[in-house]
């Protein structure tokens, strides 16, 4: 029981800095002219910021975090090819990393070829990748290609034969990096079922992954970082939990660009008779079941009007709007800021993030103002009343039903 | 890159495969394939005879000058090639720095090693040469092993240094081609010493100061003929090991030079 608490990775203090150049070309030049005009020539730049972590021998650990949070950097400082700037990553046992396959595969060379001076990178004797090349090409379903040159296989076969060779690693620690279940479906599950025997193994296992499904399914402790900082590390449902509630607010902007030339479109057709329309979540962010949601709304018209508020909430993962509730008409006086705030309960939805679409319509049906997309308040809402304490679900209406004998 | 580490199992593997992945690339793809490390140095070894034996006469006092002149051009052809070899080399593998860690230094060896190869299968031609120019080969001629692992240390010793400086000035490629240019001809290998001295002493003795002019003669010496004149011959006292020094000094200060480098080169890259 004592090997448990052994530590597999300890990382103090990690500090990494980078130094961007500002110019293209990297020549001497440069450097004289730099040096000349007392210019550094270079921009700081630091993706991991005095991080610290620990990692137990068995763990299956996932690291979380937005693109340019400082994994990639994270990654590559655990696997030794960056030096830490400050603090310190200690590593016991040996670790092989797959920050991408098939390292070193050379278009130049036959597939057998390929797969010794791989399996050489990963640490291989040349007698035991003599004895397990034949599972190699079995593995890979590759028999009758493997003396043909590399750059006569499709991407697909390059990827499966390489895939091939790194499941044969035996390291103390694995460092995986998501980007590794590229391909087809089948190869996909060939993937997920090498993560599975892993876990099952108690193997020790560094995963990056964009895919909180993975982490909850993979990972019995997971890490979410920011622009190199440690925000969460504990449980995979907290850190699944806090990054699905940071990529509310990013997921609206992407989808914003592409729904940008619609809303030029209706900007044109609306009435503009609100001048002011302002909306605010004065609720938490992430609520459950009892929670109450209450939205604010400030309405401001350049004349004397009849309209009415609708507000949609839109699912965000799944794009279908899950709710709605509409004002009743009323009376708005010129120049005039009225102030309204709508209170509903969300006891009937499942675990999902959710959008505040609002709009405001005539009594005609024509549009005068609206907050969609980007500018839309959003909140998500996890549930603690699910049996076992996850939802494992993808229904939009909580619903345990009556099971009748 | 501890002493250990050289001689670790696992880096052993890891030189042999990228040594014979260069070998095996290196003539990809052509009809001759192999036959070119052997026809490149013939070819040019033509080339100089024709010009400088033939027409210019340089070889007048000395004895085999075609196989001297030889000799003289695959050796130097092993400089050229391995300093350029390792100087592209770090730069050349930037795949594998930025996606595996493992120590830098195989890659840099590994580009020299396939030259090492090179120049042996280059001096079996040149064996060829010996035996039929009825060159009397005498015992003295084990010098070469000394002298050839004196010349492969200069040639690290550069390749370490030229690799660690091309990661951040790219410019530095050029400037060595431009510096081996200048190199090929301050060094003896066209012409016979005997030509500098009888115009300057002073000069000759500056010119064999070089590691390279001082290694060519001396192999020359051993192997083919005593008219390659020595840096022993034009000079006395400590100063005859200069040269030595100067190699001595050079891997010391590349290697170090390379270390401190080495860490940054993924993100440099």
């Amino acid at each position: 029981m004592g090997q448990q608490k052994e530590k597999a990775v300890k990382v103090d203090n990690l500090t990494k800095n980078f130094q961007i150049p500002l110019e293209a070309h990297s020549g001497l030049k440069q450097k004289l002219i730099n040096t000349l005009k007392g210019r550094k020539g270079y921009r700081e730049f630091t993706p991991l910021n005095d991080i610290s972590f620990e990692i137990e021998k068995g763990d299956f650990f996932g690291i979380v975090g937005r693109n340019g949070s400082g994994k990639s950097t994270l990654l590559k400082t655990l696997a030794g090819i960056y030096a830490p700037d400050g603090g310190a990553v200690h590593v016991n046992g040996t670790l092989v990393p797959f920050i991408e396959l098939g390292v070193g595969f050379n278009p130049e060379l036959t597939g057998r070829e390929n797969v010794f001076l791989n399996g050489a990178l990963l640490g291989f004797s040349r007698k035991q990748m003599n004895d397990m090349y034949e599972d190699i090409v079995d593995f890979a379903e590759l028999h009758d290609f493997m003396e043909e040159r590399l750059k006569n296989y499709s991407s697909g076969m390059q990827v499966r034969l390489a895939f091939s060779i790194a499941i044969r690693a035996d390291a103390d620690i694995l460092l995986l990096d998501e980007i590794l279940a590229v391909g087809d479906e089948a190869f996909q599950r060939k993937c997920y079922a090498y993560f599975e025997e892993l876990k099952q193994k108690k193997k020790t296992v560094i995963l990056v992954t964009h895919s909180m499904d993975h982490v909850r399914k993979y990972c019995n402790k997971a890490m979410m970082i920011r622009e190199g900082k440690v925000v969460v590390n504990g449980s995979p449902e907290d850190v699944a939990n806090e990054y699905s509630l940071e990529n509310l607010d990013s997921k609206a902007i992407v989808e914003h660009e592409g729904d940008a030339p619609d809303d030029e479109d209706s900007q044109q057709k609306i009435n503009p008779i609100v001048s002011d329309f302002k909306i605010e979540l004065t609720s938490a962010k992430k609520i459950n079941q009892d929670d109450e949601v209450a939205i604010r709304y400030l309405i401001k018209p350049s004349k004397d009007a009849l309209l009415k508020i609708e507000m949609d909430l839109q699912d965000i993962d799944k794009n279908t709007y899950v709710y709605s509730s509409n004002s009743d008409f009323r009376k708005y006086k010129k120049s005039e800021l009225t102030e309204h705030t709508v209170k509903f309960k969300v006891k009937e939805l499942n675990d999902m993030s959710l959008r505040v679409n609002s709009s405001i319509k005539d009594t005609d049906g024509n549009l005068v103002a609206y907050v969609w997309h980007d500018d839309a308040p959003t909140f998500m809402i996890r549930r603690n009343d699910y049996p076992g304490g996850e939802a494992k679900t993808f229904a939009v209406m909580y619903n345990r039903g009556k099971w009748i004998e | 890159m501890k002493i250990s580490n050289i001689i670790s199992p696992r880096n052993r593997i890891l030189l042999r495969e990228l040594v014979i992945t260069d070998f095996k690339l290196r003539y990809q793809g052509s009809a001759l394939g192999y036959a070119w490390s052997v026809l490149k140095p013939l070819f040019l070894f033509v080339i100089m005879y024709i010009v400088f034996d033939r027409f210019l006469q340089l070889g007048r006092d000395i004895e085999h000058f075609p196989v001297y002149l030889l000799l003289g051009i695959v050796l130097w052809g092993f400089f050229t090639e391995s300093t350029i070899n390792g100087l592209q080399s770090i730069i050349a593998r930037g795949d594998l720095i930025r996606k595996i860690n493992f120590p830098k230094y195989i890659i840099v060896v590994s580009g020299t090693v396939s030259s090492l190869i090179n120049l042996l299968i280059n001096l079996l031609v040149v064996m060829v040469f010996i035996i039929f120019n009825g060159v009397q080969v005498t015992w003295e001629a084990l010098w070469i092993i000394p002298l050839l692992l004196e010349l492969y240390i200069f040639a690290l010793a550069m390749a370490f240094f030229l690799s660690a400086v091309n990661v951040k000035f790219r410019d530095i490629g050029h400037l060595w081609d431009v510096f081996l240019q200048a190199a090929f001809y301050a060094t003896p290998i066209l012409y016979p010493l005997s030509m500098v001295i009888t115009q300057s002493e002073l000069a000759a003795r500056i010119i064999m100061l070089s590691p390279i002019a001082q290694i060519i003669q001396d192999i020359r010496y051993v192997l083919v003929t005593h008219d390659a004149v020595r840096l022993y011959d034009i000079t006395h006292g400590w100063k005859v090991f200069i040269p030595f020094m100067i190699v001595s000094v050079f891997i010391v200060l590349a290697i170090y030079y390379f270390r401190k480098n080495s860490k940054k080169f993924a993100e440099l890259i």
